[in-house]
């Protein structure tokens, strides 16, 4: 396997779906090949990091705006009159 | 009356609230809304980078599941399915933007996945720390987000469904209109462009691995 080979696969490699027939010439090829180990495990580390990172806090207002919305509308919603029946 | 934010509503499922929605109990409704209206609203900031944008984007992604609940039969998990009409909304703002130069997301395709349309790595090296530590830094979630911003629109918006989101590659094709293929390559690029811009801050130069790339491996 050559180092563009690998990386063509990369994906199926860190997420674990990778073809159990290619996985050993995957591995063998990072066991003999520094620089492939270090980008696999620095790729993995960058989807834990994202993984784990904070989400952006909600704006208090915007919060109690959106909740008021939505009481509105699902009043609306569901005391219209139904026009089935 | 149950408060949305009690403790006791953390302990009942999406599954369940929906079901309660369904029947018309707005506190159902109310519950789930406080529990992914931040994930919501990061993902459209994230996808924006605009905060007007992502609040009307998270409005009309919980409007929207407001009006179309009785439609949601629980293929995908609730989650899921928000994330999915959120980006729908995302989309329709970015369109705006670009007006007529728009090219769709479908049409954007990328090279045809073949090795060497594969960005290679440049700079290699060990990280000086761990995620698990990195996490805990306030400075990082800014680096973080800087790096994704750096990102093409159509790589951005994948790795955040994928990898930030969790969605299966099926679920992120399908929020996106996109083949399963373009998005295993879109995937892959983003991660890897990730991997340069964070490495080149959070690597150890003393670790720097010296590529050979005479491809003779």
């Amino acid at each position: 396997m050559k180092c563009e080979e690998l990386l063509a696969m990369l994906n199926e490699y860190v997420d674990g779906t990778i073809d159990p027939a290619v996985c050993g010439d995957f591995e063998q090829h990072m066991a003999g090949c520094n620089p492939c180990q270090v980008v696999v495990d620095n790729i993995r580390k960058t989807i834990t990091l994202y993984k784990e990172g904070k989400p952006y806090e909600l704006p208090v207002q915007f919060r109690e705006r959106l909740h008021s919305v939505l009481r509105q509308r699902w009043k609306e919603k569901h005391t219209a009159p139904r026009r089935r029946k | 009356m149950t408060n949305p934010q009690s403790p006791r509503a953390a302990e009942i499922t999406d599954v369940e609230l929906v079901n309660r929605a369904k029947a018309g109990e707005l506190d159902a409704f109310e519950t789930l809304t406080t529990r992914y209206e931040q994930r919501v609203f990061s993902l459209a900031m994230r996808m924006l980078r605009q905060e007007q944008d992502a609040e009307d984007v998270t409005q009309q992604t919980f409007l929207s599941a407001l009006e179309n609940l009785n439609g949601f039969r629980g293929e995908a998990s609730f989650a899921t399915w928000l994330f999915r009409i959120a980006t729908h909304a995302a989309l329709k703002v970015i369109r705006k933007y670009k007006g007529l130069k728009t090219v769709s997301l479908e049409e954007a395709t990328e090279g045809t996945g073949q090795v060497d349309s594969i960005p290679h790595p440049e700079y290699i090296a060990d990280w000086r720390q761990s995620p698990e530590q990195l996490v805990q830094k306030r400075e990082i979630q800014r680096l973080l987000d800087e790096a994704l911003a750096k990102l093409d629109e159509k790589h951005r918006l994948v790795f955040l469904l994928r990898d930030v989101e969790g969605l299966s590659v099926k679920e992120t094709a399908e929020a996106l209109g996109l083949s399963e293929a373009n998005i295993k390559v879109r995937l892959l690029r983003a991660r890897l462009q990730l991997r340069e811009l964070l490495t080149r801050t959070l690597g150890d130069p003393a670790k720097q691995v010296i590529q050979k790339h005479d491809h003779a491996h």
